[in-house]
């Protein structure tokens, strides 16, 4: 079988299991998420933490518990990095430096797990299995929750009641992403993954020389890393490791975990709004751009236009044996089209036009099919704008669900779509401006422009990938990307429950005859188009000073 | 007495953060750690270490250099791919080169600063590279856009009216003076030697394609850096074109290590998983226990 074939099959099984799982997961995460009942551990745990599970909160409750949590997570992570050199299993690496605390801490929090700092060289097994990768599960838990409240402003009617966080945290958490995660992990183990609290074990190569083998609890991280649509890897390499990523099978698994949950939460979606017509309609707007990235970057990377490319006859710098140019291409495509970043190879090595459309991937706002949740909620926002410019074609008064789309939601909308490209074109520019910084830069001209502008695209858009020759452990990129995951994070979460909020309040508007049908194909057309237009245009200039002007010429 | 709602929701906070940290962070790697225990999981949780003559040896799934103390490759060995990694195979420092497909340009060493040895660009490196397996197999090492010394084929070009318009200088700009340009004219041209700490920022980079052949008789893998830099396996090509080298070593057939080859190669899973690549300490360990090279 030649390469080409195979990488095609990769992508095709891939999309047909995506579509065999798309209704009994999506049907699950609705029962997990609408259950009447609480069971008796979840009744056990609202104990422990102090809350009352009947009660349902308004929009500025949840944000405001969904903050809470988020600060205390914080906090938290931070110091815990900043002693973790008194600790149990520090395997005697110092206290993490205050600037890279910050950014790892607000990293992990945000979903994001860009990476200023090599794993396997800077953070104890402690730090990473009781720190790093429990935000793993919550940060992704709560996105999907701010969906679910989004989703509840849609379906209920004259209330201002949106959910409880705390339930749904903890119900995503305990029965969505621990099950997945725990067999997932087991399956990783069996595939080469390590999981052991080694220190290492040193070995005499056969050469003569020393060699230091890395020990770690790898598998539990790895498996909610993707599940989660994470990212940070437990080592520098990423899923590039052997030992994070053993074989061409666990790579699938790996690229299936994190498409996983964002394309199956449309089916929860149509389900909570009672009308499964509009699930398949955002899943085939997500679908479309999905398909399209990745036939792209698995094109260009065949091609492997570029002199160093064509030096070497084919685009394998930063790519594994066993995985290949295509199966690497597909996780590219895939890590950047959610909002995960785990790489199992180098984009900074791509060829131009191959890096550039992982780029375009996060910029499109992480919507196709995006973060687990995150992914959902942009491309509803994507959505009211949408039958906002098809209101303003046709002269009507636009609605979406039987909910009016007024001038304040579509103020909280623009507001959501504005907050990314302002941190990532502000950040970039900033950078650029000071001689320091643009010193971090490992490649120069273009594709030096292309790591800083991928670097703060990444961070702002919670994705966490990185065109990883930029040297980004300096206090001010510490201090300037951490800023950019933060405000690109809940500024837009908080946009959307206010959102939720004045959808919750209003009265539901009966279908009549002008009403535009947003399950039909029509739609799903103007939704993607609306995307491309609104997110890409925003970031043209900048990509043309970047791969383009590479990419072209 | 009821806490303001701001400050209760942070006590909640801290409650669930403990409590996901106990569930999420001990209990759940811990059970894995277990389970990685079972026999049959055991040795893959472990990290798959490979015992020889009753000593660790390394990870199957790591790669190792097999060179001398001073970097050169152990001819009777199977040699894996050029490595990021720290000094090469590093897993402490787990790297990708990330030098980009227009990484075309060297830095000059400092004439003055002897210990000064320059940066090299990726594509210098894919030539150096290739010119040395090539010496190394045997074969033919040339490379598209490499010049017949193993250094990038680049020439600074100037042009009367900035990016367009007559060829009014040309320089080699990886070919350090006193070296002799890979071509002598470019253009009707003379094509100059590369002076360190000139200004050639309006040269037009253009690189020289050559007359090398589109598919060179090297590998591309054996050329480039992996994503991890300890990727432990060679593709099927670089593994063959080291048999003939590896049989002479070993003296043995050409055959008889192609059959090796072929043990330790890795298919694509299910036929279409990935890509078939070659497992090297594996199978430098088989070489060992079969072919012996006694110490000369």
């Amino acid at each position: 079988m030649s390469d080409l074939t195979a990488g095609i099959l990769f992508i095709v099984s891939m999309f047909v299991v995506l579509a065999l799982v798309y209704v009994p997961l999506g049907d699950y995460m609705y029962r997990v998420v609408n259950r009447e009942r609480h069971l008796r551990v979840e009744r056990g745990i609202y104990k422990l933490i102090g809350v009352n599970p009947s009660g349902e909160q308004s929009w500025r409750a949840y944000a405001r518990s969904v903050l809470a949590f988020s600060l205390i997570s914080l906090l938290f992570l931070y110091l815990f990095q900043r002693v973790q050199n008194g600790l149990w299993l520090s395997l005697g690496f110092p206290a993490v430096a205050p600037d890279l605390s910050w950014n790892t801490a607000v990293s992990f929090v945000a979903n994001t797990n860009w990476q200023a700092y090599s794993g396997e060289s800077t953070m104890g097994h402690l730090v990473q299995m009781a720190g790093l990768a429990v935000q793993n599960f919550v940060s992704a838990a709560v996105g999907i929750s701010v969906a679910m409240a989004l989703i509840r402003g849609f379906s209920r009617k004259l209330t201002d009641q949106l959910g409880n966080f705390w339930v749904d945290l903890v119900r995503i958490t305990l029965w969505i992403l621990l099950p997945i995660a725990f067999i997932s992990a087991i399956v990783l183990i069996a595939g080469g993954v390590v999981q052991n609290l080694s220190a290492g074990t040193d070995v005499q190569t056969i050469a003569g020389s020393t060699q230091h083998v890395t020990g770690g609890p790898v598998a539990s991280q790895e498996a909610i890393k993707e599940l989660g649509t994470n990212g940070g890897g437990f080592y520098n390499a990423n899923s590039a490791h052997p030992f994070e990523n053993p074989a061409s099978w666990t790579n699938w698994l790996e690229v299936f975990l994190i498409l996983l949950i964002p394309f199956s939460l449309p089916r929860t979606f149509g389900r909570m709004v009672g009308s499964n017509k509009q699930g398949y309609a955002l899943l085939s707007a997500m679908a479309i751009m999905a398909i399209a990235s990745v036939v792209l970057v698995n094109a260009f990377q065949g091609i492997h236009h570029g002199t160093v490319p064509m030096a070497v006859g084919a685009a394998t710098e930063g790519t594994e044996s066993r995985l290949g140019v295509y199966n690497s291409a597909t996780f590219a495509s895939a890590t950047t089209l959610t909002s995960t970043g785990a790489v199992n190879s180098f984009h900074d090595s791509y060829t131009a036009l191959g890096g550039a459309i992982p780029l375009a991937s996060m910029m499109l706002g992480e919507v196709a099919p995006g973060g687990v949740g995150s992914g959902l909620y942009g491309i509803l926002i994507l959505a009211i704008i949408t039958v906002f410019v098809a209101g303003l074609m046709v002269g009507r008064s636009p609605e979406y669900l039987g909910k009016k789309i007024g001038a304040r939601e579509v103020k909280l909308a623009s507001l959501y779509i504005l907050t990314t490209p302002t941190l990532v074109l502000f950040g970039t520019g900033l950078a650029m401006a000071l001689g320091g910084e643009r010193a971090s830069m490992l490649n120069t001209g273009a594709h030096g422009l292309s790591e800083v502008l991928y670097a703060f695209t990444s961070g702002a858009n919670n994705n966490g990938s990185a065109f990883a020759g930029l040297s980004a452990n300096t206090v001010w990129y510490n201090t300037a990307i951490g800023l950019a995951m933060l405000l690109g994070r809940f500024l837009p979460i908080v946009f959307v429950l206010g959102l939720a909020g004045s959808l919750a309040r209003q009265k539901l508007v009966p279908e009549s005859d002008g009403t535009l049908r947003t399950y039909q194909p029509l739609f799903v057309g103007m939704l993607v188009g609306v995307t491309l237009i609104v997110v890409l245009l925003t970031y043209l200039p900048a990509l043309a000073l970047g791969p383009l002007a590479e990419g072209v010429h | 007495m009821r806490l303001p709602s701001w400050i209760a929701a942070h006590l909640t906070a801290l409650r669930a953060v403990i409590l996901f940290t106990v569930l999420l962070g001990i209990a759940y790697p811990l059970v894995l750690v277990g389970i990685g225990q079972i026999p049959g999981l055991a040795g893959r949780a472990d990290g798959s270490l490979v015992t020889f003559k009753g000593a660790k040896v390394g990870s199957a799934r790591i790669g190792q250099l097999f060179t001398d103390n001073s970097g050169n490759p152990l001819v009777q060995y199977f040699q894996p791919r050029p490595s990021a990694a720290g000094d090469g195979y590093d897993p402490t420092s787990t790297s990708a080169s990330n030098l980009g497909p227009e990484s075309v340009v060297d830095t000059l060493p400092n004439p003055a600063d002897s210990s000064d040895t320059g940066t090299q660009s990726l594509l210098t490196q894919v030539c150096s590279r290739s010119l040395a397996v090539g010496k190394l197999e045997g074969v033919d090492g040339s490379r598209p856009f490499c010049t017949s010394d193993g250094i990038g084929a680049v020439l600074g070009v100037f042009h009367r009216d900035g990016a367009t318009g007559p060829v009014t200088r040309a320089v080699s700009l990886n070919q350090a003076c006193p070296a002799k340009p890979f071509i002598a004219r470019y253009r009707n041209t003379p094509v100059e030697c590369a002076r360190f700490g000139a200004d050639y920022a309006k040269a037009v980079v253009t690189p020289i394609r050559g007359s090398a052949p589109a598919r060179p008789r090297v590998p591309a893998d054996a050329v480039t850096a992996s994503g991890s830099g300890l990727d432990p396996q060679i593709s099927v090509d670089y593994a063959h074109l080291q048999a003939p080298r590896i049989a002479r070593e070993r003296g043995t057939s050409v055959a008889t290590v192609r059959r090796l080859i072929d043990k330790y190669t890795t298919g694509r899973a299910l036929g279409f998983l990935g890509k078939p690549a070659v497992s090297v300490l594996p199978l430098n360990l088989a070489l060992d226990r079969q072919f012996p090279k006694r110490a000369t």
